[in-house]
């Protein structure tokens, strides 16, 4: 996606090993650290919310209160103190813009800086940007382009104020508010994140994506994003996360929510590069965030590709609920471990819908002292007749001192659905890599040039700018992985 | 130092896992000539071409190897690549998923890069490949497969020989080219090395049989046995080890 040339120089220019590791130098507004009712009322009055937000963020509160802190994944955690966070954090003077000559220029040196030019001249073939800084959305691009086919592409701050009846309809529709722990965290505070909404019949004629960037110190991210495809529309949505280096652990907990009516297709794509933690696993994001889809209509299609290569700890399954009749979910994911790092991801399909499809493919890839397991559900109910699932999982171990896992589980309610699992474990070999290196390619050029052929199923599933930077982010991110 | 001279091999021991299999080896390739090293299993054969070639594990204890008038022996195998050294392996090894396209051209860029010429992009590249291929009788199809992955032996071979054709390596060693192929491929593989034979090329061929020299026709032969290089002559050497065996000439040393 998002200028891959410049993203390209800019990461083989900066030094160090994360590459997007600055903080940028600007004026911010905070709420006070820690949270109360309070700190809720605070959100909702900065954003000019209606009563019935406030009332859900209140409510999403007091269940988090009473719910217990999960612990089942294979995961360690260092204690979260959900008081020492800022919950909202705002550059001043990012009030409402009209154009993007009221950017601050500081906010858009930052993002030309991380690769993502948000003037609208110079970008790259038709992405349309929303750029989220901290707890605000500062910019989103080519809206007037997006608007006249009727496609909704703005901050979810404003959709609550603009289109209230469609968030309304569609929010937490996908992921209940108590669906767990941080999607009620999420609910009771975030702050912004993306709304889009596809018209019937309507083609989105452009990659929409959205630029995570945290960057004040103890500041949470909840970002929240809501994508609603009416019949027979198609839409193509691309994320993207950084935050700067920092010696404390930062937590985002994200929600995002898919809707997919009959006939439509919605894929959606992540790129996410936050900040990993340094080699002894000081520092770094918490990343643990609920994704889910519902294929609600007929014949609709969800499509989940995950590259996750940064976060201290990475904890999410992107999901798909299939309850249309022929109804697809699939689920692409590559997640790269190293240092420190721990990741535990993979996906759910819930088969509700007769002759759903549903097709995994995941591998995972783990070097120096790193912890990489895929979890993954797959569960074909009652009224599921004919369903089908295939999972492949593989996993590539870099070095002799990290882990992978494999954590299947099926459940098949109906006989007639067909599910198959297949998995395999593999190691770059001393010999694959001499071989590369005789013919003069360089230990870290090889080491990408195995990885990508590892990863293929799965990057040819992105969008193709945003693919070579993928690729880019993988090899960064292994460097030093071997030797 | 004779400035004919490609690659020069001095008093060379080495070790693997703590055991010396080369006691000090003496050898001299000039410019454009085609050795040849037979041996028996365990000679030390194969050790050498890592020995030469600089992969982990295959540890130098004395000596030194020059590589167009320079030691390499601190080099890493990379840079001993990019400086014209080619070695064909006896067991190609795959690279699942790897595109071959994009390998062949890591390579031929990693080259390019270190002649300070201009890499070059990947429209380009694949005219370059298809020119060399279709002398070597390699498909388009298999240059689309994954590197090595499901080729026959025959096949390895070839694309081996495609990677010395697109390198243009100033010394190749070839190890046991001939293991594993039957006559006809055999035949190809080597009217594929007789093709780059070049006055600016030396070539190294190990071998344990003399079949191969009779379609590679080397200027020298020398007999590789328990690590030292017991006897050298030209190419009729290798019709006396075809007859005796190699107890013949371990006894003539």
């Amino acid at each position: 996606m998002v200028a891959t040339v410049e993203t390209i120089s800019a990461v083989e220019e900066a030094t160090g090993k994360y590459k997007y590791g600055f903080v940028t130098d600007i004026e911010s507004e905070k709420a006070p650290k820690g949270l109360n009712e309070d700190i809720i009322r605070f959100i909702s009055g900065k954003k000019n919310e209606p009563e019935w937000m406030l009332n859900w963020r209140l409510k999403a509160y007091r269940h988090w209160l009473k719910m217990p802190e999960p612990n089942w994944s294979k995961l360690s955690i260092a204690p979260i103190d959900y008081n020492d966070i800022y919950y909202y954090s705002a550059p001043k003077a990012a009030e409402k813009l009209d154009s993007l000559d009221e950017v601050d220029p500081e906010l858009l040196a930052t993002y030309e800086k991380l690769g993502i030019p948000l003037n609208e001249q110079k970008m790259l073939s038709g992405v349309a940007v929303d750029a989220v800084f901290d707890s605000v959305s500062v910019a989103t691009t080519f809206r007037e382009e997006l608007s006249k086919v009727g496609v909704i592409f703005c901050p979810i701050s404003e959709a609550i104020q603009k289109y209230p009846e469609l968030v309304r309809k569609y929010l937490s529709s996908v992921v209940p508010v108590s669906d767990n722990y941080f999607s009620a965290l999420n609910s009771a505070v975030f702050t912004d994140g993306s709304f889009v909404y596809v018209p019937k019949n309507v083609k989105c004629p452009m990659e929409l994506s959205t630029y995570f960037r945290i960057n004040e110190q103890k500041t949470g991210q909840f970002e929240r994003t809501l994508i609603v495809v009416e019949d027979g529309g198609y839409v193509s949505y691309l994320e993207g996360c950084t935050a700067p280096q920092r010696d404390e652990n930062q937590l985002h907990a994200a929600v995002v929510e898919l809707v997919a009516l009959t006939d439509s297709e919605i894929k959606y794509s992540t790129v996410q590069n936050w900040y990993p933690g340094d080699e002894t696993g000081k520092g770094g994001i918490y990343n643990f965030v609920t994704k889910r889809g519902s294929c609600r209509g007929d014949r609709s299609k969800i499509s989940w590709t995950q590259v996750e290569t940064g976060s201290a700890i990475t904890w999410k399954y992107p999901s798909c609920v299939l309850k249309g009749k022929n109804s697809i979910g699939e689920f692409y994911s590559v997640a790269v471990t190293n240092g420190a790092q721990q990741a535990d991801t993979g996906t759910k399909m819930i088969h509700l819908g007769e002759g759903s499809k549903s097709t995994i493919i995941s591998k995972g890839i783990s070097a120096g002292k790193s912890q990489n397991t895929y979890r993954g559900l797959v569960e074909i109910n009652r009224g599921a007749e004919s369903a089908r699932n295939f999972t492949q999982c593989d996993s590539l171990l870099v070095g002799q001192t990290c882990g992978a896992h494999t954590v299947p589980y099926i459940v098949s309610r109906n006989p007639s659905g067909k599910i198959e699992h297949e998995a395999t474990t593999s190691r770059i070999s001393e010999e694959q890599l001499f071989y590369c290196l005789q013919r003069g390619i360089t230990e870290e050029d090889a080491v990408s040039l195995i990885v990508n052929g590892f990863c293929k199923e799965v990057m040819k599933e992105l969008p193709m700018e945003f693919a070579v930077e993928a690729q880019k982010l993988i090899g960064i991110s292994l460097e030093g992985s071997v030797g | 130092m004779d400035s004919m001279s490609i690659l020069e091999i001095n008093e060379l021991t080495a070790t693997v896992d703590g055991n010396e299999i080369l006691h000090g080896i003496n050898l001299k390739i000039n410019k454009g000539e085609v050795h040849a090293i037979m041996g028996p299993n365990g000679s030390g054969k194969s050790t050498l071409s890592y020995v030469l070639s600089g992969r982990t594990g295959y540890e130098i204890t004395g000596g030194d190897i020059s590589l167009n008038g320079k030691s390499i022996i601190d080099d890493e195998a990379d840079d001993r690549a990019r400086a014209g050294l080619f070695l064909a392996f006896q067991y190609p090894v795959e690279l699942p998923g790897v595109s071959g396209m994009s390998f062949l051209r890591a390579s031929f860029n990693a080259r390019l890069r270190e002649n300070g010429e201009e890499e070059v992009d990947h429209l380009d590249f694949v005219k370059i490949v298809r020119a060399e291929a279709k002398k070597l009788g390699i498909s388009d199809e298999m240059l689309k497969r994954p590197v090595n992955v499901g080729f026959s032996g025959g096949e390895k071979k070839r694309y081996e020989i495609l990677q010395m054709a697109l390198l243009k390596p100033s010394m190749a060693i070839l190890d046991e080219t001939d293991s594993g192929l039957d006559v006809d491929a055999l035949k190809i593989v080597s009217e594929g090395v007789n093709l780059l034979r070049h006055p600016e090329r030396s070539m190294l061929v190990i071998t344990h049989y003399q079949r191969l020299l009779s379609h590679i026709v080397p200027d020298k032969v020398h007999i590789l046995s328990g690590g030292r290089i017991v006897k050298s002559g030209d190419k009729s050497l290798a019709l006396e080890v075809e007859e005796n065996g190699y107890a013949g000439i371990d006894d003539a040393a």
